[in-house]
């Protein structure tokens, strides 16, 4: 049996695809509950109950709206660009999903251990604008386009600078494998070794520009209500826009999955001594997102003048800078070697 | 068959398929969409060849980027199609006739071309071993040890070429009214609320 998994085209071709469906159903079960938790931190932020209705203490709240939308008619605009106007949730859905092939959950637990694997993360989110893009000109409505444009200008500008800060992480690592960044942080400190110390400036940089990229508020100016009703979102119903929302809330957690690795050591224990794994890891990712909950609970939503210049004209200078700072760094290795913990090469 | 070979003729079936529908589609957006696709199989012929790093970055730059501002410069777009296609048929024969053209002389050059007998020694002799470093690393190994002059200098022509574009749209209009950040960011209560107490049945 262990034979055909690991020798024959057929077998290996079975063993990734459980692999895949493992992580994917993991994943879509775990969003099940966040969106439960986010409502529930947001109710308690406003002093409500949040959903407490369905299920003990509304556990099973998105179970019920999620067949809720799948039942429902799927309305298409008559207007509409048809094949590009289903194939646009369906790239918002898959393509977070598609990222998560990379990120490991354990020493070695990862479906594949890509060389570029944090490129390939990158690379993949900016072909998440296309889902935005194409739903918002696919509707032939208004407030749709209207709505994707500022989407998509707002997804472009933070990318460069989530981009930028990368770079500060795979120059003091020396390897762009999320497995060799999670071991680069490993140390006799426990949590005073992870990134986030040297790389301080940058974890909030890099919260920021997340909470942009995946258009969550404070930055929700897409589907802005009071000026564009639902942006891109308008003409969407029943299961595509389910799946808008899928998307919307993985590429979240996806984040949450990234800052752990870059910043805060992955699945390494935060107290030298207690032995590291998956429990760290999901327990770090959920701290990341109540902080991407509160944050949708108690700051004001942004102009887009405001949006577009922070990231422009502070975000994008300060992150080039601070690649240029750590490899001055790196290259002399101040701090201890804090910032050259080359694993390949040097 | 071996996998690799089946993954290559799926990637470059795929591109092909996807090319010639960028020029067979009715709408531009859809052409661009084609293109996107294209590309998108294009790097998976590259991860293919082993070349991960140039993969992710034809995805990065030209699918995140540069295609983004084709669909939108597409999208803004208000040509009326109908009569574009309407004009094609007085084009065709000019069309036609440049593409024959083309395509006899491309036929000459492709049919006589030769290599040079050590073409390929010169070529691997600059290529750091690949067999011991990673393609990233041997990427930048060489442009940023070996050919670092050279690298800036295709920098700097970017530089001016990007200075030229903005001179060339950028005119200060005086008589618009322009947004000051510092001055509404340094705005605060007592300077924009005025309290009045209003007896109640006046008004102000």
């Amino acid at each position: 049996m262990y034979e055909f998994f690991t020798n024959t085209y057929f077998g290996i071709f079975l063993f990734i695809l459980g692999q895949c469906l493992a992580v994917t159903v993991c994943v879509l079960i775990s969003l099940a509950f966040l969106m439960y938790a986010d409502r529930k931190i947001w109710a308690a932020v406003q002093m409500r109950k949040g959903p407490n209705v369905v299920g003990a203490f509304g556990l099973l709240q998105s179970f019920a709206d999620f067949l809720k939308y799948i039942v429902k008619e799927v309305v298409i605009p008559a207007g509409a660009d048809k094949p590009v106007f289903l194939l646009a949730p369906l790239l918002a859905f898959i393509l977070p999903v598609i990222s998560w092939a990379v990120i490991p959950f354990n020493d070695g637990w990862v479906i594949s251990n890509l060389n570029v694997a944090i490129l390939y993360v990158f690379a993949i989110g900016s072909l998440e604008v296309y889902g935005v893009i194409m739903g918002g000109w696919a509707s032939n409505s208004k407030y749709p386009f209207l709505g994707s444009l500022r989407s998509a200008a707002q997804m472009i500008s933070y990318e460069v600078s989530i981009g930028f800060i990368i770079v500060g992480i795979i120059l003091s690592t020396g390897s762009m494998n999320f497995g060799d960044i999670v071991r680069a942080q490993d140390g006799n400190f426990g949590l005073f070794n992870w990134y986030w110390l040297p790389h301080f400036p940058m974890v909030f940089l890099f919260f920021i520009s997340a909470l942009a990229e995946t258009n969550r508020p404070p930055f929700d100016l897409p589907e802005a209500e009071a000026e564009l009703v639902a942006g891109y979102q308008v003409e969407y119903s029943s299961t595509p826009f389910l799946l808008f929302m899928i998307g919307e809330l993985m590429a979240v957690w996806l984040m949450c999955a990234l800052m752990t690795l870059l910043f805060f050591g992955g699945w390494l224990s935060p107290i030298p001594g207690i032995s590291d794994g998956i429990l760290w890891f999901l327990v770090k990712m959920f701290m990341v997102f109540f902080m991407f909950a509160m944050v949708k609970a108690i700051v004001p939503r942004y102009r887009y003048d405001q949006l577009m210049r922070i990231g422009w004209k502070i975000f994008l200078p300060l992150s080039l800078a601070w690649v240029v700072i750590v490899g001055l760094f790196a290259q002399y290795g101040l701090f201890a070697g804090a910032y050259a913990r080359w694993t390949v090469g040097g | 068959m071996e996998i690799a070979a089946l993954a290559f003729y799926f990637f470059a079936v795929i591109a092909i398929i996807s090319a010639v529908f960028v020029t067979l589609s009715r709408h531009p957006v859809h052409s661009v969409l084609w293109l996107i696709l294209a590309f998108i199989s294009s790097a998976g012929l590259f991860v293919l060849l082993g070349a991960e790093f140039l993969a992710m970055l034809l995805i990065i730059i030209y699918v995140g980027a540069v295609a983004v501002l084709f669909l939108f410069v597409v999208m803004m777009l208000n040509v009326d199609f109908a009569a574009l296609k309407a004009d094609m048929a007085k084009f065709l024969p000019i069309g036609l006739l440049m593409g024959i053209i083309i395509l006899i002389e491309l036929g000459l050059v492709f049919g006589d071309w030769n290599f040079a007998s050590n073409s390929l020694e010169l070529r691997a002799a600059i290529t750091p071993p690949i067999e011991d470093i990673h393609n990233t690393q041997a990427l930048g190994l060489l442009i940023y040890d070996d050919f670092i002059y050279l690298f800036q200098a295709a920098g700097l022509i970017l530089l001016v070429a990007m200075i030229g574009a903005i001179v060339l749209t950028m005119r200060h209009r005086t008589n618009i009214k322009r947004q000051n950040v510092m001055e509404q960011m340094s705005r605060d209560p007592s300077s924009a609320l005025e309290l009045k107490e209003v007896e109640s049945g006046k008004g102000i």
